[in-house]
């Protein structure tokens, strides 16, 4: 790691002050994704400001009858709240996917919406990487890109967003809770993460000035139909090659309502409103979650390694579409998939 | 503004920041240390206070050989920063031993074999003392699961997990 100085943060109002005053200074909360990337010489931040102390550790009711989590939760308690595995369990379900039990008592909520790409190159510092170094190309394109995105890429970057949690969290419409030196803003979960385009240097739409300090989720929770499918190489702590968020409202057989989300596959969890328009009103079953897939997946395109994303992510999504129409969420310690 | 990681230039210092004062409570003892902002836990523990029981396998988060226990938490030491756990009371595996008598999951892991090389050894240890203390692992389903972040090279799960479950009944 190179050298920096350390700084801990009083308050929220001190952690701006701090992180306005020096564009080289970066906020370290949980330090999972930061400390690795800087020990690879990925970041090198002159100064890191310790937002770990900061009271953001709540999570309390909202008058809405939603939630409003600290950004400084960690993952694990988050996923092992009261309120979380009773009323948002495709929540919880999503973050017992990711990382190891040891990572997630580290990682904060707000961390996990900013971690980086697993994009080989991105990781290795001498090879060509726009995201990394903007202007000096992309190796993923035409070099080994099976963990790379299938939708919403540019000719600058395919990357994909790494994150299990970020995936239940736009399934759900969460809002994210920021705060800078121009005072406190909320941002709508499709808003928060960018899409590479020409600058894919930028992962989302945050000031570099600005704090995550909490993320808002409404009442609606889908309790009863939904589930949470993670497609990856091995059966645990590895990253998504796919993976679904479905939540169902039905009544009787009948869709109501339908959350669809895909990680693994763009620059952010992706989510199309057609594709759960589409659903409501039609029978749960094979047929209206098929039509689903291939609206959430129209345009997908694949570069030769992940080629084999397209079809993975259509059977996980019509997989999981169903396992959460019969009320059988997928199980994140029983592995076999029903 | 730059953003995370596009690669600005490392400020100009002329002297390196100096070292920071803290106190670590480690396997019950107070000790104060000065450390770079820099120095993880795991080097502080295994360079600065001698305890080489806890391992570094990968210094990535990957591996799971570095876990220690901070506030009765289990976690990566080599992706935390020293400085950040100041006033922490920290275990290892050295300081779960009482009066000279292993604890049930260093007894388990003698009973059961659960090793080969030994190198991921405490790391599992102090995992699974996490485990135990979370009280979220029942099933060896649940255990396999819950350990996921602790890599056998070796490829002892099945004894490991053996171990787990005769030091749950146990405690
Ligand atoms: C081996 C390994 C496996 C993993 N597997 C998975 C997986 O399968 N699924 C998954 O989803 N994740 C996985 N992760 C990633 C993990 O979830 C993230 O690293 C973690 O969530 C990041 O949170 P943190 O608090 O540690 O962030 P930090 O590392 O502290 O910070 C990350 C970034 O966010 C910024 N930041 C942090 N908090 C704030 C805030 N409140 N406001 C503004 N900026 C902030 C920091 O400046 C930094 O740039 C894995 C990580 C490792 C190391
Ligand atoms: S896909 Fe994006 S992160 Fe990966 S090499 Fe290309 S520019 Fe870099
Ligand atoms: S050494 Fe820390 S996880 Fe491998
Ligand atoms: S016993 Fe050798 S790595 Fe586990």
């Amino acid at each position: 790691m190179n050298p920096f100085s350390y700084a801990r943060a009083s308050d929220v109002a001190d952690a701006i002050r701090q992180i306005a005053a020096d564009p080289a200074a970066r906020f370290v909360a949980g330090g999972t994704n930061l400390i690795d990337l800087m020990k690879y010489d990925v970041e090198h931040p002159a100064r890191l400001i310790d937002i770990s102390q900061l009271p953001l550790k709540s999570i309390e009711e909202t008058p809405e009858g939603g939630l409003l989590i600290g950004a400084m939760v960690p993952n694990s308690d988050l996923a092992y709240h009261p309120l979380i595995e009773q009323r948002y369990p495709l929540l919880a379900s999503a973050i017992l996917a990711g990382a190891s039990q040891q990572l997630r008592n580290m990682a904060s909520t707000g961390g996990n919406l900013l971690q980086r790409t697993r994009c080989f190159y991105f990781y290795d510092v001498v090879t060509p990487c726009n995201k990394r170094k903007p202007g000096s190309g992309c190796s993923a394109i035409s070099g080994v890109n099976r963990i790379n995105a299938i939708l919403g890429t540019s000719d600058a970057c395919i990357a994909t967003h790494p994150s299990d949690m970020c995936v239940a969290l736009a399934a759900l419409d969460a809002r994210v809770h920021v705060a800078g030196p121009g005072g406190a803003r909320t941002v709508a979960f499709p808003d928060f993460h960018r899409l590479p385009g020409a600058t894919p240097e930028r992962d989302t739409n945050l000031e570099s000035d600005e704090i995550i300090t909490g993320i808002e989720i409404p009442a609606k929770g889908f309790n009863a139909n939904y589930s949470y499918l993670k497609i990856r190489d091995r059966l645990s702590y590895a990253f998504a090659l796919v993976s679904v968020a479905a939540a169902l409202e039905l009544e009787g057989d009948t869709i109501k309502e339908a959350r669809l989300a895909l990680g693994g596959v763009a620059h952010k969890p992706w989510r199309d409103p057609a594709a759960e328009a589409a659903m409501r009103g039609q029978h749960a079953g094979e047929s209206a979650f098929t039509k689903a897939a291939d609206l959430l997946l129209q345009g997908a395109q694949g570069y030769g390694h992940n080629n084999f994303k397209i079809g993975l992510a259509r059977r996980a999504i019509v997989r999981t579409l169903s396992q959460a129409a019969r009320g059988m969420p997928q199980s994140q310690s029983v592995k076999k998939i029903r | 503004m730059a953003q995370p990681g596009t690669a600005e230039p490392l400020r100009q210092t002329d002297v390196l920041p100096e070292k920071i004062q803290i106190t670590l409570t480690v396997n019950g003892t107070r000790t104060g240390l000065a450390v770079a902002p820099w120095t993880t836990l795991l080097d502080a523990l295994r360079d600065r206070l001698d305890l080489t029981g806890t391992k570094k396998g990968c210094d990535h988060g990957q591996c799971g050989a570095c876990t220690v226990l901070v506030d009765g938490r289990r976690i990566n030491s080599c992706l935390t920063l020293a400085v950040m756990k100041d006033g922490a009371e920290v275990t290892t595996v050295e300081g779960l031993a009482s009066n000279g008598t292993l604890h049930p999951l260093q007894q388990a892991f003698i009973d059961h074999d659960a090793f080969q090389c030994g190198y991921c050894t405490s790391g599992q240890i102090c995992s699974a003392a996490g485990l135990i203390a979370e009280g979220k692992a029942r099933t060896a389903d649940e255990i396999r699961e819950l350990m996921s972040g602790n890599i056998c090279r070796c490829g002892a799960y099945p004894n490991i997990v053996a171990a787990i479950q005769q030091a749950m009944e146990r405690s």
